[in-house]
């Protein structure tokens, strides 16, 4: 060790970390620039995310309070969104329906991404068996139609937000982890985890400080396709009566329950939770595009 | 396992024993192979198994018994052409030979341990501690996304206990041994924010991070400008030379052998053809293929319009190498012997002790090991044929 000197080793002392904080931010800059369709898909979505947030504080009545003298009422000041068979105010249920979707839209499209990412890179990474053995788990869970599994898969364990949540999660997780796969395929052979490995780091290690992060921008495109299609299935769930049970207020089951039976004489009852679905699913799946086109020229480094 | 391609080449009295010092080497590596099994079991009609060849069903043998030793601070210069097998070697002296390829057979003795035995644990802490190795693309062999002084201080937070902290202000201190102007202030610095020359110098600080005894360099100028590579070469050779590091310079450039090496080693198709003293092995190479090479690129005391004088042919397909020699086809100086027989690795007759090749001799007619006469080793692969 030659020494020119410890001293002017206070220059960086900073946690390594910071640095991710500003490339959020060019990302987010160029999300408004470059795809404003996206980033007002962003916008909507985090509003309906608000709406379910403070569904309790902005909802003008209870979910399940009745007022009996306005049954079937189009939309006015007292209820903006109408009234349904048993007077209640549609407006407050779908604000709930919206919390409800939410929870289960984060929940299942986080868990589901874990999921991906977990058995996308081991496959990827250690390749081998490992990846054989993964990947043709993954081929013989993809054989199955996705909805058929819901179905059997609920008529098993009965409906229920947990129930629903857990099985998303796992539908959709599996499927992505060839995505996840197909990605850190690329990052392994670059360069920089055989050099890391050759400077003694664990394979463990390699694969969280070196893979990951450079997976991430494939994992959150990932994310935040299954957003639109969790949000969705969910609604196909509880309109077919396999979601979250009767008096919990959902998207899907308002549509198929009151909306269906009283379509013409209260149609406002299938409009409000559709037209809602419909800007939620439509918002996410523009914000992951756009996050996509964003992202995917990238993916070879440089950022 | 299953390879007995050659006669057993009688390693122990050709290389050791006339070793100048007397002290160890460094590295001793014997008869190392490195095996890439390969699908088409269709048995190739084996190739005659009694005289040996050494695919067996098409299995490639990128590195084909090689036998080669580095001493303690000294620069062995590794060369040959692409797909000779140069960087298989040097992965699988760290044992990182990717995926089907394994190491088939040899040992790996860095200091008396023999590498190729050690748990998979062990090994991790030879890598990067005692031999580092310096990649050679600098493009793709930085993380893009964590900047500069945490892949240098995560080297050393590897193999040593130090904080965050201590290991940052120890990658300052490298990053300016490697000349990176402003480097305590770049090391929050990104990659992409560097010039290939200076990723290649952040490279080097990183394999230097836990003063190994032992740097591999692959072509680490390759991808470099040429005004840029020579700059590296001196710098990775001063720091080598001040810190007593022993350093295999794997290259395809006799310039940067010349000037840089003690010794060289050549391969040719996963084998090694001749090994020697730097000087020795340019003034008077003792395998055609060596001279071949050298007849190739011009050289500074050329006289003028001398052409230059390619080597005819291509490197064979290592899934089907002829059955004698692997050189032989493209041999300006091939005669019977070597078409059915595989020389070994020996003293070179009439060189310095230590001045190794492989080849039965191609200075007298089909005389195998002909006590160097004259020889026409000046002249360039010509027509001169011995049969």
């Amino acid at each position: 060790m030659s020494a020119p000197a410890a001293s002017a080793a206070a220059s960086s002392p900073d946690s390594p970390v910071a640095p991710a904080r500003a490339a959020w931010r060019e990302l987010a800059g160029r999300l408004v620039r470059e795809k404003p369709l996206g980033a007002a898909g962003a916008i909507v979505f985090a509003l309906f995310l608000l709406c379910g947030l403070l569904a309790g504080a902005l909802a003008p009545y209870g979910i399940n309070e009745t007022h009996l003298a306005h049954r079937l009422e189009p939309p006015s000041l007292t209820f903006l969104l109408g009234t349904d068979q048993l007077g209640r105010d549609v407006f407050s249920r779908v604000l709930h329906g919206a919390r409800l979707s939410m929870i289960v839209a984060l929940l299942a499209a986080g868990f589901s991404t874990v999921i991906s990412v977990v058995l996308g890179l081991l496959s990827g990474y250690f390749g081998g068996w490992v990846d054989q053995l993964t990947q043709r788990f993954v081929d013989a869970w993809m054989v199955f139609p996705g909805l058929v599994l819901l179905i059997g898969a609920i008529s098993i364990v009965g409906p229920g937000l947990g129930q629903i949540v857990v099985i998303l999660s796992l539908l959709y997780g599996i499927a992505g982890s060839r995505v996840v796969r197909g990605a850190a395929l690329g990052v392994q052979g670059q360069t920089y985890t055989l050099a890391a490995r050759s400077l003694g780091a664990r394979p463990l290690y390699v694969l969280w400080r070196h893979v990951l992060p450079n997976v991430m921008p494939v994992v959150l495109v990932l994310f935040t396709t299954r957003l639109g299609a969790v949000i969705l299935a969910e609604a196909g769930l509880s309109f077919l009566g396999l979601g979250v049970p009767p008096p919990a207020p959902t998207w899907g089951g308002m549509l198929s329950g009151d909306g269906r039976t009283y379509m013409y004489v209260g149609p406002w009852l299938a409009i409000a939770p559709g037209l809602s679905l419909t800007a939620v699913v439509f918002a996410v799946n523009v914000f992951g595009d756009a996050l996509r086109d964003l992202l995917d020229p990238k993916m070879r480094g440089i950022r | 396992m299953t390879q007995t391609p050659d006669q057993k080449p009688p390693r122990a009295g050709a290389a050791r024993g006339p070793s100048p010092q007397d002290d160890e080497p460094l590295l001793v590596v014997r008869d190392l192979s490195v095996v890439f099994p390969s699908r088409r079991t269709v048995a190739r009609n084996g190739a005659g198994g009694g005289s040996g060849s050494g695919s067996d069903h098409g299995a490639v043998w990128a590195v084909d018994r090689l036998s080669l030793e580095i001493r303690r601070g000294e620069t062995l210069a590794l060369v040959g052409e692409s797909g000779s097998g140069k960087s298989m070697t040097a992965l699988s002296l760290l044992r990182l030979v990717p995926e089907p390829g394994r190491i088939a057979s040899g040992e790996v003795r860095l200091a008396g341990e023999d590498l190729l035995r050690l748990p998979e644990a062990a090994m991790r802490r030879v890598r990067g501690d005692r031999i580092a190795m310096v990649f050679q693309e600098p493009m793709t062999s930085l993380n893009p996304v964590l900047s500069i002084g945490r892949q240098v201080a995560e080297a050393i937070r590897v193999h040593r206990r130090v904080s965050w902290r201590a290991a940052l202000a120890r990658a300052g201190e490298l990053l300016e041994q490697v000349a990176i102007p402003d480097a305590r202030d770049r090391l929050d610095a990104y990659p992409h924010e560097f010039s290939g020359g200076m990723r290649q110098r952040v490279m080097i600080a990183m394999a230097l991070a836990c003063e190994p005894e032992l740097i591999l360099a692959d072509e680490p100028t390759t991808a470099l400008d040429v005004t840029v590579q020579a700059q590296i070469l001196e710098l990775l050779k001063r720091l080598t030379r001040e810190r007593g590091t022993a350093l295999m310079l794997i290259t395809h450039d006799l310039g940067v052998v010349a000037r840089y090496a003690d010794r060289v080693a050549v391969m040719y198709a996963g084998k090694l053809m001749e090994q020697g003293d730097a000087r020795a092995v340019y003034a008077r190479p003792r395998h055609p293929y060596t001279l071949g090479l050298m007849a190739s690129v011009p050289r500074l005391d050329d006289p003028p319009g001398r052409r230059l004088v390619p080597i005819p042919g291509q490197p064979p397909d290592l899934s089907e190498l002829p059955p004698g020699c692997r050189f032989a086809p493209r041999c300006a100086f091939v005669h019977g012997r070597c078409r059915e027989e595989r020389p070994t690795l020996l003293q070179a007759p009439g060189a310095a002790s230590g001045h190794l090749r492989s080849c039965f001799g191609f200075e007298e007619p089909s005389g195998p090991q002909g006590a160097g006469a004259p020889a026409r080793a000046g002249t360039p692969a010509g027509e001169g044929t011995e049969r």
